[in-house]
């Protein structure tokens, strides 16, 4: 049947006929929505569906059901690679039970990322086969094949998306779940289970030689396709393959192309189409891992071809491609004019008023910043972390952003390096369960003098609303073990642990002044749903409005932030973004802003 | 050659239901045998940033619309519709909301929003007709202001190479029931307003 379907959902279909028993992931854009699919259908098809506390959590647990000879999947971003890599790369020498599809969503422009790093590279590190899908249908089709190639070579391979593929929407054909493998079981063997030393170099040795028969297999593939016309071609992968066969169509020009859809590249399809041309242009996003395979094999096939791409700089090295973009690549090489997009006047991108993604109107996230600040001044030194806190970065409370739960190590290290100024540490409670808990651990055993802030809203809120164990509820709406995250603070060794309500300022300063005051390691959590899952729930609270006599003008709540504070003449005024939260009328000097009764 | 039958940029600002109109739209050209490509800001931009979906109908290659061949900027907001204005073909159409929603910049007093004519002269200048119009208002009048992207679809309709009829049941499809006719009578005032 045929269904208008996102990239991530095509995906999720492709898994369930595949008739994978177990799917695990952490949210991450532009990965999150397989899991979001498939949870609230887990249990009607009989299916294990779960968010896992992280990403190397998720791989284990992928790995584990696969070991039962279960199919199963794990979803991720690109970066979540990173905290999964450890049981990724070794799971290679010791192999998958029942076929794994390992999901890595790259994002090409850091479109809700914090780097573009290219998961294919991770693919080739583990020597393990990529399948690189250029739109919804393919990604669809490639689950399914990923699935029974992981079988075949007794390896995980890896599916990548890019954003445009994850977050685009096509027609496309699907078929019907298949039903999991009957009577799962987990048969011991260590040789093939346990990484010893004494097991992992025969296994080395083993992945290698499986390369030749992976090489050979893939190049078959429908989506390695060479189409000859003429001695001057393209190379171009994923998502890429289909700008260059636009720019083609558009042009009417006589270009081979061949397309690359898996990794390891197919040698031989490239020399022989490499043998034929006299100048190629190869075409990808991120890294130039085919430009550089494409230098490699010419020397051996072809070593008078000119080959574009990167290196010569006709195709960019940041950033994601668009189909403008490779149609001006390949018009360049072929010595056809340019077509500009239509420039608008200097003047008129002037009167342009940025909109950036904001912390939401009413979000206590900006509440718990603007007491932060009061309490710790803007001097202290402020380790941020990922999540929509990190969106405060006007505030003078957002510092440092390196990856997930980096805010408390980072800090630890500047008061390790001398820095003698306080020091508060910032992250949400889902990433504090994701990678923040070592690092407060660390911090306790070795005496790290700072405060620790959890923004705590109950909810994975930028990738989503996804839940946490701290949420209460599994992503199948299960009920989970009550959590407390005083308790798992106070039992990793912090030395004051105070919770106050971002939307009661004064309670909420009075925590940070004395987490601040604090000889040793602090921690404070900040506690108020997320202002959306409130919403959602039904929550209403009644709207402020601005009592012109009273204001003075003096646009104090103007500078809190807040989306539904506007400057109206000489006042300021309410708009109707307004969600009651209430924390504008505790900051009015002048006593202006008062509820609607 | 063109590579697509109609090709259409619908921008505006996060939680103004741009999504939705892409769904209606899919589903419609599916219901009328075509090929259909979209793609959709999901993340960090959908909190009160800046959003852009491409809508392709009648095209089989990427999702993606090269810059300076959209055939219709589709905007929710007019600073948006002048955001992405680069991507109208120069036969192109510009369909605009006249209702602003006030970046957080310009309600911080970082910037200053422009008067409409700013917005729409520099538009009129790089496609051949631009359509500003009430959408919010028009949404009022239909029974709520939630339905101002079905003005807007109502206004896209005769642009759409499928139709009416097909597009409506689509939408019947889409919308929960319980808000079909405020949403039946918006299009048809979105529709109204640009003939």
């Amino acid at each position: 049947m045929r269904e208008y379907l996102l990239g991530n959902v095509a995906i999720a279909k492709g898994i369930l006929e595949a008739g994978a028993g177990v799917v695990s992931g952490y949210p991450g854009t532009p990965s999150s929505e397989i899991v979001d699919y498939l949870a609230p259908i887990a249990k009607e098809h009989g299916i294990h569906v779960e968010w896992s506390v992280n990403e190397k959590v998720a791989m284990e647990v992928a790995i584990g059901a696969s070991w039962t000879g279960t199919r199963s999947a794990v979803t991720m971003k690109h970066v979540g690679l990173n905290v999964a890599a450890d049981p990724f790369m070794t799971l290679a020498y010791l192999g998958v039970g029942g076929g794994m599809v390992v999901i890595s969503a790259d994002d090409p422009y850091c479109h809700s990322s914090q780097n573009e790093q290219d998961s294919r590279r991770y693919a080739q590190f583990a020597r393990i086969p990529c399948l690189d899908p250029a739109d919804p249908q393919e990604a669809r089709d490639m689950i399914l094949r990923a699935f029974s190639l992981s079988e075949k070579f007794g390896l995980p391979v890896m599916v990548r998306p890019t954003t445009r593929v994850s977050h685009a929407r096509a027609d496309v054909e699907v078929g019907l779940p298949t039903k999991r493998v009957d009577s799962p079981k987990f048969f011991k063997n260590p040789p093939r289970r346990v990484a010893l030393p004494v097991h992992a170099r025969p296994l080395h040795a083993e992945l290698l030689e499986k390369q030749a028969g992976i090489e050979a297999t893939l190049a078959e593939e429908l989506w390695n396709r060479a189409e000859m016309r003429g001695e001057v071609g393209i190379i171009a992968s994923g998502i890429a393959g289909l700008y260059a066969a636009e720019a083609i169509a558009e042009l009417e020009a006589d270009l081979s192309l061949l397309r690359i859809g898996t990794y390891p590249i197919p040698r031989r399809s490239v020399g022989d189409f490499l043998e034929r041309l006299d100048m190629v242009l190869v075409v990808e996003e991120m890294d130039a891992v085919i430009e550089e395979f494409v230098e490699m094999v010419a020397k051996e096939r072809n070593p008078d071809v000119k080959i574009l791409g990167k290196r010569s700089g006709s195709i960019p090295g940041v950033g994601e491609l668009d189909p403008l973009i490779v149609r001006n690549a390949i018009a360049g090489m072929i010595d056809l004019p340019r077509k500009m997009a239509p420039k608008m006047s200097p003047e008129a991108l002037t009167i342009l008023p940025p909109r950036p993604p904001t912390l939401c109107p009413g979000c206590s996230h900006r509440a718990a910043y603007y007491a932060m600040r009061k309490a710790f001044g803007k001097d202290a030194v402020f380790p941020n972390d990922i999540g929509c806190y990190t969106m405060g970065v006007g505030m003078g409370t957002v510092d440092t952003c390196l990856c997930m739960g980096a805010s408390i190590t980072v800090g630890s290290g500047i008061r390790f390096g001398g820095e003698e100024r306080p020091i508060c540490a910032v992250l949400g409670d889902s990433t504090f369960l994701h990678s923040g808990l070592t690092g407060l651990l660390n911090a306790a055993y070795n005496g790290a003098r700072m405060t620790v802030a959890i923004l705590d809203n109950s909810i994975t809120a930028m990738t989503g609303h996804q839940p946490h164990p701290g949420t209460g509820r599994t992503a199948c709406c299960e009920l989970s073990p009550p959590l407390s995250l005083e308790d798992i603070c106070r039992s990793l060794g912090a030395g004051s642990v105070d919770t106050a309500d971002p939307y009661d300022l004064e309670s909420m300063i009075g925590a940070f002044e004395r987490a601040r005051d604090h000889p040793g390691l602090s921690v404070v959590v900040a506690k108020q749903a997320c202002v959306i899952s409130a919403m959602r729930a039904g929550v209403r609270r009644p709207r402020l409005a601005v009592d012109s006599e009273k204001c003075g003008g003096c646009k104090i709540c103007i500078k809190f932030g807040c989306p539904a504070i506007e400057f109206d003449g000489n006042v300021a005024k309410i708009n109707a973004l307004c969600s009651g939260c209430g924390v504008c009328a505790q900051i009015c000097p002048e006593k202006a802003i008062e509820v609607v009764k | 050659m063109r590579t697509s039958e109609c090709d259409v940029v619908v921008v505006g600002v996060g939680g103004q239901g741009v999504i939705l109109i892409s769904e209606i739209i899919g589903r419609a050209a599916m219901m009328a045998g075509l090929s259909v490509r979209g793609v959709e800001t999901h993340g960090m931009a959908q909190r009160g940033g800046s959003v852009i979906n491409h809508i392709r109908v009648g095209c089989s290659f990427s999702a993606m619309i090269s810059p300076g061949s959209a055939d219709v900027l589709l905007a929710m907001e007019p600073v948006e519709a002048l955001r992405y204005a680069h991507y109208l073909s120069p036969q192109g159409v510009a369909l605009v909301n006249s209702r602003p929603v006030m970046p957080i910049t310009v309600t911080t007093g970082m910037a200053s929003y422009p008067s409409i004519e700013e917005i729409l002269a520099p538009l009129r200048g790089i496609c051949s007709q631009v359509k500003p119009m009430d959408a919010t208002g028009l949404a009022e009048e239909a029974g709520s202001p939630q339905a101002t992207n079905v003005v807007m679809l109502g206004a896209l309709s005769e642009h759409l190479p499928i139709e009416e009829a097909t597009i409506l049941s689509a939408l019947s499809e889409t919308v929960p029931a319980r808000f079909l006719e405020i949403n039946k009578k918006a299009f048809e005032l979105g529709k109204i307003e640009v003939e």
